[in-house]
């Protein structure tokens, strides 16, 4: 399946979605009622099989942008080897998308690594936990409101002595 | 090797509590895990039903400080990624920066490159197989396949001066042009390395104990090697024929004949052997490209305003001074569009992409790395469940995880 394909289907199925192309990536934007749906689509009737990767970017300071999350879904057909990225957008307060760990077993860390870095969070996710940073961690630092040196958060962490512990 | 279907000993660990189940802590720092991280195990005698991944140790917050150096600095931070094949993770990082300011690097730079990762590949891939070994018992295989890896490392000291950490690539090009000795360096090591790698295959191929502790273990089907987002030589011995390098043609990997290994049966000992044999097929690409490499620059022009102008230049004239000021000052440098791009490459132990979001300055908006050794780990808890607890290093050391690049 050639890629105006894919594009031509995706259309025919959910209407007018923003395609854009960047130095040969195709690009959708997707409404995020919709994402779990395409999503599917691609997966199951595309060819998309393989979720490459699950990310997030924040645009707290970018210009022009209207919404602060943006999801980003990179796919790729094991097949074919084309790619495609999907991307939707979340607001605060609150940012929660639908998980994908239903389709893809795969999306599991990657979900629990943005919820840990970007507060998003996964409705249906079997396991959201934070993965990278300590439990009792508050803030998200990869949100763009974070400084880089961070909130102090390093050196008041407990620490278990030996005898306690 | 019993083996226990996975879903039977998912539902004892989780449907009834077992009040005769063990749990086990492995690690943060344990001989067999190689890097930091840890493992709780939950035991029904020796045998494994559950394990949980616990990572983070190493969190630096690599993508944080991507935002905060620019497209130049942050190959340094990328060298500390996966510290096994540094090479790699600076042609990733440069690769993905050149897409997204669609920049084309001139052919003696893109053959460069490929020999750069290809030498990080061999290291990598020896490196790995050497740990499996060690850790089944095979210290004699640990040493006939460290001592090659050493001559690659010896072999980029040459071309740029370090041995781990690289950071030989630059935006548009590299830090210096490949000299005469490394070319030497490079042939000497082709012509020596079949009869060391025959030799070390001959110690583990058919060793009785290395086979038995390997061969059915963590066993991986296609299909949950696709639905679990695997890539990389863990895929292809699961037999998911991908690899970037044949399937997306990035820098001159058209030019090259190779094979892309695979195997089936998807279990340590098949990643073992895709492992060996991607390191000859890697040697095949290496005599290629240095019996090949196109004369010319190493760099783009000038006159593309991305490529930092020579030393001599800067020093002596003043135009060579005002170019690189042009580059280095905060208000000037290289034109960045207000893009986002994805581009990766086959690093060696899967795809590692980087999603990057340019914002029109020199730093990148977000540095979002793609990162093999996360994806790999996460398959852990499925690939060991019904085995024993001597399984667990056979496991996590075919699975190459690489804890810097894991927590990042």
């Amino acid at each position: 399946m050639t890629e105006p394909q894919t594009i031509h289907a995706l259309k025919g199925a959910y209407g007018d979605l923003a395609f854009s192309e960047y130095r040969g990536q195709t690009r959708v934007v997707v409404p995020l009622a919709l994402i779990h749906d395409v999503l599917e689509t691609l997966k199951e009737r595309l060819g998309f099989d393989l979720l490459v990767d699950i990310t997030c970017v924040d645009y707290l300071r970018y210009r022009g942008a209207q919404d602060r999350f943006g999801m980003v879904y990179l796919l790729a057909n094991v097949e074919t080897n084309e790619r495609i990225t999907a991307r939707t957008f979340v607001n605060d307060p609150e940012p929660t998308v639908p998980s994908m760990v239903d389709l893809w077993a795969g999306a599991d860390w990657l979900e629990r690594e943005v919820w840990d870095l970007f507060g998003i969070r996964f409705s249906g996710h079997p396991d959201l936990r934070r993965i990278v940073l300590p439990d009792g961690f508050e803030a998200h630092p990869l949100r763009k409101d974070y400084p880089l040196q961070g909130r102090g958060e390093r050196h008041n962490l407990p620490v278990i002595r030996r005898a306690e512990g | 090797m019993p083996l226990t279907p996975a879903t039977q000993t998912g539902d004892l660990a989780h449907d009834e509590p077992q009040p005769y189940l063990w749990t086990m802590n492995v690690g943060p720092q344990h001989p067999a895990t190689h890097t930091t991280l840890r493992l709780v195990l939950k035991l029904d005698g020796e045998r494994v039903v559950d394990a949980m991944p616990d990572i983070g140790y190493l969190h630096s917050g690599f993508e944080k400080i991507g935002e905060h150096l620019d497209y130049n600095q942050y190959v340094v931070v990328t060298d500390r990624m996966n510290y096994v094949s540094p090479a790699a993770n600076n042609v990733a990082w440069h690769h993905a920066v050149e897409k997204l300011l669609g920049i084309e690097v001139p052919p003696r730079c893109q053959y460069i490159r490929v020999i750069i990762s290809e030498l990080a590949r061999i290291g990598d891939h020896l490196t790995c197989n050497a740990a499996v070994g060690l850790d089944t018992g095979a210290f004699t295989f640990f040493m006939y396949a460290f001592n090659p890896r050493e001559a690659t490392l010896d072999i980029l000291e040459a071309m740029c001066g370090a041995r781990f950490t690289n950071s030989y690539t630059r935006v548009g090009g590299l830090t210096n042009d490949i000299s005469p000795k490394a070319i030497a360096m490079i042939r000497e090591f082709l012509a020596g390395m079949p009869k060391k790698l025959d030799d070390a295959e001959a110690l583990l191929n058919r060793n009785r104990i290395f086979v038995d502790r390997t061969k059915g273990v963590g066993v991986l089907s296609k299909q949950e090697a696709i639905n679990r987002c695997v890539t990389g030589p863990i895929g292809r011995a699961s037999g998911v024929p991908r690899d970037l390098r044949r399937d997306e043609p990035y820098l001159a990997y058209g030019d090259f004949d190779f094979d892309v290994c695979c195997a089936e049966a998807g279990d340590c000992f098949a990643r073992y052997l895709v492992r060996m044999a991607e390191v000859r097929q890697s040697l095949r690409i290496i005599e290629q490209a240095v019996e090949n490499l196109p004369p010319g620059p190493v760099n783009v022009g000038i006159d593309a305003r991305t490529r930092l102008p020579e030393k001599g230049p800067v020093y002596a004239t003043i135009e060579g001074l005002i170019s690189h000021f042009e580059l280095v000052m905060a208000n000037r440098g290289f034109k960045v569009p207000s893009e986002e791009s994805y581009a990766a490459v086959e690093a060696p132990n899967g795809e590692l992409g980087f999603y990057l979001v340019g914002d029109g300055t020199n730093t990148a908006y977000r540095a979002r790395c793609r990162p093999p050794s996360f994806i790999n780990f996460a398959l852990f808890p499925h690939l060991i469940r019904g085995h024993m607890l001597s399984d667990v290093v056979a496991v996590l050391g075919s699975l190459n995880i690489i804890a810097a690049e894991l927590d990042r």
